[in-house]
């Protein structure tokens, strides 16, 4: 009797074992993994770096940076290198989720120029590496737009009402109606996000849709004659759709950088320098850039950009706007009162 | 007894992923974090009850009623059809209802974006006949569209396996005792398919309340429904707390209305719970 009773424990428990275990991450020495955002990386690079370096890259994607923190915060995973845009980087510093990163390892480091260095989300360079940067701008279909765009007010413009694509992030959104206004993105003044918030919902009849990344084939396909997206998107749709041409508002609009991080857990930190410092290298970071369609930090791969990227001011916003343009700040709690008016925002719709 | 450590393995999946799960969902629903210290408060549901919240949980439930009023009234005699001697013996149809499933419930739903948007399918089609453009996407009935198409299979195989199992010679009796058709549909068939149909309820209205990537994708975000709420709260907000509180309350209202529902499913065909 006894017997056939440690069986069915044995066979309970092997079951659980083979459950438990099939939890556990499969990660071997010789391995990085990378949590990016989708389509954000010529995943060429990544074989091409294995066959340099014989490192694996297993590679994971995330939406939006609030999805990367939430899965980081919660501990379950470990990545060794992930990249996250300012305001993120600079609220995971403070949470101490970050480790600091030794650019002394990194000799392409070098290469980025020094405009990208030591900005405000990481006043020293100690945690991150820039790699991209950007702006947010409006994506206008010639063929259905007249008027010059140069300025947040043609959302607001009633000839275009259902010909209108709104960005679905609530810092993004809230933040052009902030610039409008004359505002800062990052006001921590109540009466002016109400006032951000009244006009967006005065807006909400011109407003088609709010979209996510779908907004890329809408514009393409021509569904909208107006839509607020980020530069390295427009400029992917106006290679499909030479009917739209991309402005960065006169009022100005948010600036933004993604840097490379390597979070507090990482198993093969010295693999993800050696990731970082391939991706620095003027030649593979053109190949990127190339692909992604985003500004490059790198002063080295710029040189070696066709001189019609770099005068295209998609990639290069003229100073005078450049000037204009504000980087996020992480708000602190404050942040509850932005979601509070895009709650209020989105309940009208 | 061997049976009770055989479930051993099923009674630590429940405690891990659902009794400890939802115990830290109500747990986070009663606090707010106050400098990196959780304390009790109530102010999580306060915030749940405002207009902004109320509206979107209305709103959810009406779309969700909708869609399962229509899968019904779809579904039904579909399955009765299927059901019926005819095509009783050809499984081809059912398998015609399921081969859709096979494919990623996200895709599916992403292609609707392309037959229903300005340029797709349809509009160019009534483009062609000369036919004004029909607007569609973007508005509720896409979200109902999209929860339908996605959820009408949950309505159909339940009801259709009650039907399947129906003994035939009850129907017969009620044949022989000079019932005509309306009659023995009504009074027979009707009464004993109701555990399939209140399955198929629960099946079809649960995951529609709840949905968020239908309301996305084909709402474009402005039918803000309850899950869109929640599902911000725990990404973009990052207040876990208030979601957890949302969730809660949308929790008990799922389970409130399944027991109501379960009262009248006395043989538990599937979607039972109590």
């Amino acid at each position: 009797m006894i017997n056939r009773r440690t069986v069915t424990i044995a066979i309970a428990l092997l079951a659980l074992l083979l459950f438990v275990s099939a939890c556990g991450s499969a990660t071997s020495q010789n391995s990085i993994s990378v949590y990016n955002w989708g389509e954000y990386i010529d995943e060429d690079i990544l074989s091409m770096f294995t066959q340099k370096t014989g490192i694996e890259v297993v590679y994971d994607y995330y939406a939006n940076n609030e999805e990367m923190y939430a899965k980081i915060k919660s501990g379950g995973v470990n990545y060794d290198l992930c990249i996250p845009s300012d305001y993120m980087i600079e609220r995971m510093i403070a949470e101490d989720l970050l480790e600091t990163v030794d650019t002394s390892q990194i000799p392409n480091y070098a290469n980025i120029d020094d405009r990208f260095k030591d900005l405000a989300y990481d006043p020293e360079n100690k945690y991150s590496v820039p790699y991209v940067w950007g702006t947010v701008g409006i994506l206008y279909n010639t063929s259905m737009v007249d008027d010059p765009v140069d300025s947040w007010d043609i959302l607001w413009n009633d000839k275009y009402a259902n010909q209108i694509f709104m960005y679905d992030s609530m810092r993004d959104t809230v933040g052009v109606s902030l610039k409008r206004l004359g505002f800062s993105l990052n006001t921590r003044d109540v009466s002016e996000l109400n006032q951000a918030r009244d006009e967006l919902i005065a807006q909400s009849d011109l407003v088609r849709a709010i979209v996510g990344d779908t907004v890329r084939d809408s514009m393409i396909g021509g569904e909208a004659a107006l839509a607020v997206v980020y530069s390295g998107d427009a400029l992917y749709c106006i290679e499909k759709n030479r009917d739209l041409g991309y402005a960065v508002p006169k009022e100005g609009s948010n600036v933004w950088f993604d840097a490379m991080v390597v979070p507090k857990g990482a198993k093969n930190i010295e693999g993800a320098l050696k990731f970082i410092d391939f991706l620095c290298d003027p030649e593979i970071c053109l190949r990127n850039v190339e692909y992604i369609g985003f500004s490059t930090v790198n002063s080295e791969t710029l040189k070696l950009l066709p001189e019609e990227m770099t005068s295209d001011p998609t990639f290069w916003p003229d100073d005078e706007i450049y000037n204009r343009c504000e980087v996020f700040y992480d708000l602190g709690d404050f942040v509850g009162e932005y979601d509070r008016v895009w709650t209020e925002v989105l309940a009208s719709w | 007894m061997k049976t009770r450590y055989l479930s051993l393995p099923y009674l630590i999946w429940a405690l891990v992923f659902i009794i400890i799960p939802i115990g830290l969902v109500v747990y986070y629903s009663l606090t707010v974090e106050v400098d990196g210290k959780l304390i009790f408060s109530w102010a999580n549901y306060k915030q749940a009850l405002t207009p902004s919240y109320l509206l979107a949980l209305w709103r959810s439930i009406w779309l969700a009623f909708v869609c399962t009023v229509i899968c019904f009234a779809l579904g039904y005699p579909i399955a009765y059809i299927m059901a019926s001697r005819e095509y009783a013996s050809k499984g081809f149809l059912l398998f015609l209802f399921l081969v859709p499933m096979w494919m990623n419930f996200l895709l599916r739903t992403y292609s609707w974006l392309s037959i229903l948007e300005r340029n797709g399918f349809i509009n160019s089609l009534l483009r062609l006949l000369s036919l004004p453009e029909a607007r569609i996407l973007y508005t509720d009935k896409a979200v109902v569209l999209g929860m339908v198409y996605n959820f009408l299979p949950f309505m159909i195989l339940p009801i259709h396996t009650v039907m399947k199992k129906m003994d035939s010679s009850i129907i017969e009796a009620a044949q022989d005792l000079g019932a005509n058709g309306r009659t023995v549909f009504l009074r027979v068939v009707f009464p004993l398919s109701i555990p399939g149909v209140v399955s198929g309820v629960t099946m079809v209205f649960m995951p529609s309340v709840t949905t968020f990537i239908i309301s996305k994708l084909l709402g474009g975000a402005q039918f803000m429904l309850i899950g869109n709420m929640i599902e911000r709260q725990f990404t973009e907000s990052r207040n876990w707390n208030l979601g957890s509180a949302v969730s809660v309350m949308l929790m008990v209202l799922i389970l409130t209305s399944i027991a109501i529902f379960t009262v009248v499913d006395k043989d538990g065909e599937g979607g039972a719970l109590f």
